[in-house]
């Protein structure tokens, strides 16, 4: 099956956003929260809040579209012989920088994908988190025009990009062992949130079934929304950008089909109006996103296809989701968390001292 | 002679970044790049292709592919 492929054309990126922007709103009308019809950050942190690595009871559900996004691309990546098991490029670097893009992301509410949805679904606050996501990334891009790399990648076994979709797999076996009972916060060793957010999620299988569609059009198509913005600044490249762009004009339209389009600041769903954190908390994830070369979405479909350091990058945001919460660094609707504007603090240094420091050596 | 790139292992935008270093800066008129993911490969003929460059050749190379092309 190989050949040319049409998904990495103009004409594919845009129907891929396209094809995200109107699942994502169509997932929020069956059931999954305000403005978050897909947000791998918060989906992400959902499972870490389900396999109780946070307590917080609002934000607790294994969310079948994660799992989805992993799976899909393996597919895709196998029927189009891409697979390609690979590691080595800095991991523990990757790890560290899925911890604070996922504090960064959770300060601000959202990922890049939550946050273009969030400004398709009329909450004027993303627009501050989407100019603090560029500004992060055209940080990012100063470190890659200096020399900054993560280092080559080394060819391993099979097995080796096998472990995250493994995980996953594991996953949904867990769900289906420990379902969901009505009424009951926890399921066997699961944990599902009566309230809030963690609550409200579209029907299981659906879930999964969009997840897998969108996984394997994003393998194919290699969809990123850090990509877009980083290729614009540092190339002057507007390839991933008019899918980006694509997603957040066909979230809008379907939103306001389906009612969903609120302009304003205030009292929009899951979202503070702290505009300084809102920028900076994305300035934070744009920065660690730039650096490890992905987006959260991306970073699951590279681990489908094999990728051991992307999926390390995964289990970063993963645990780091579990810091936020732990800590009191996530933000909640009524603003940001005690220790939010300091993990901010410390985690715009540690990104920077990473990219003044990893230089060259490539060869 | 030919310029050759390694980008092998390198992460996108690395090998775009160095594909678009050698157009700018080297001497040679033919460019060889090696990558080792189709994500690579696409971005790689792309920013040539941007760059007036005529692509020659494509061919698998080991577990990657060679990009063969001239300057325009």
């Amino acid at each position: 099956m190989k050949g040319k492929n049409i998904f990495a054309t103009r004409w594919g990126i845009i129907g891929v956003g396209a094809c995200i922007g109107i699942l994502a709103s169509l997932l929020q009308k069956l059931g999954n929260p305000g403005n978050m019809g897909i947000c791998v950050a918060c989906f992400e942190r959902d499972i870490a809040g389900a396999l109780g690595l946070h307590r917080a009871g609002v934000v607790q559900y294994i969310r079948p579209e994660i799992i989805g996004f992993v799976l899909g691309s393996l597919i895709a990546a196998y029927m189009f012989k891409e697979y390609r098991p690979r590691v080595g490029s800095a991991p523990i670097v990757r790890f560290v920088l899925g911890v604070f893009a996922m504090i960064g992301a959770l300060v601000f509410l959202g990922c890049p994908w939550r946050a273009v949805l969030r400004l398709a679904g009329g909450d004027a606050n993303a627009i501050l988190g989407l100019v603090g996501l560029t500004f992060g990334i055209w940080i990012g891009t100063l470190f890659l025009k200096n020399g900054f790399n993560l280092g080559r990648t080394q060819t391993t076994h099979t097995t080796v990009g096998w472990m995250l979709p493994l995980i996953m797999i594991g996953l949904f076996i867990l769900m289906l062992i420990f379902p969901q009972v009505e009424g009951q916060d926890k399921s066997g060793e699961l944990f599902y949130s009566l309230k809030g957010p963690g609550a409200m999620h579209a029907p299981l299988l659906l879930s999964l079934a969009v997840g897998l569609g969108i996984g394997f059009l994003a393998q194919r198509s290699r969809f990123c929304t850090m990509g877009a913005i980083r290729d614009t600044v540092l190339f002057g490249q507007t390839h991933l950008l008019s899918g980006f762009i694509s997603l957040v004009v066909f979230a809008f339209l379907t939103n306001l089909i389906l009612g969903q389009f609120k302009v304003g600041f205030a009292g929009q769903p899951v979202a503070h109006t702290q505009h300084i954190w809102n920028f900076a908390g994305m300035t934070l994830a744009g920065l660690a996103f730039a650096l490890a070369g992905g987006c959260p979405g991306r970073q699951l479909f590279l681990s489908g296809e094999g990728d051991g350091d992307a999926a390390v990058f995964v289990l970063g945001m993963i645990v780091g989701a579990g810091f936020a919460h732990n800590f009191g660094l996530a933000s909640s609707p009524n603003g940001v968390g005690p220790h939010g504007i300091a993990a901010v603090i410390i985690g715009l240094p540690v990104c920077l001292f990473i990219g003044f420091t990893m230089k060259k050596k490539s060869a | 002679m030919a310029a050759t790139v390694d980008a092998r292992g390198l992460s996108c935008p690395q090998p775009v970044i160095m594909t678009l270093d050698e157009i700018k800066k080297g001497n040679e008129k033919e460019i060889i790049v090696l990558v080792d993911t189709d994500t690579s490969k696409e971005n790689v003929i792309r920013a040539a292709e941007s760059q007036g460059c005529r692509i020659n050749e494509v061919s698998p190379e080991g577990e990657g592919y060679r990009i063969i092309f001239t300057k325009g």
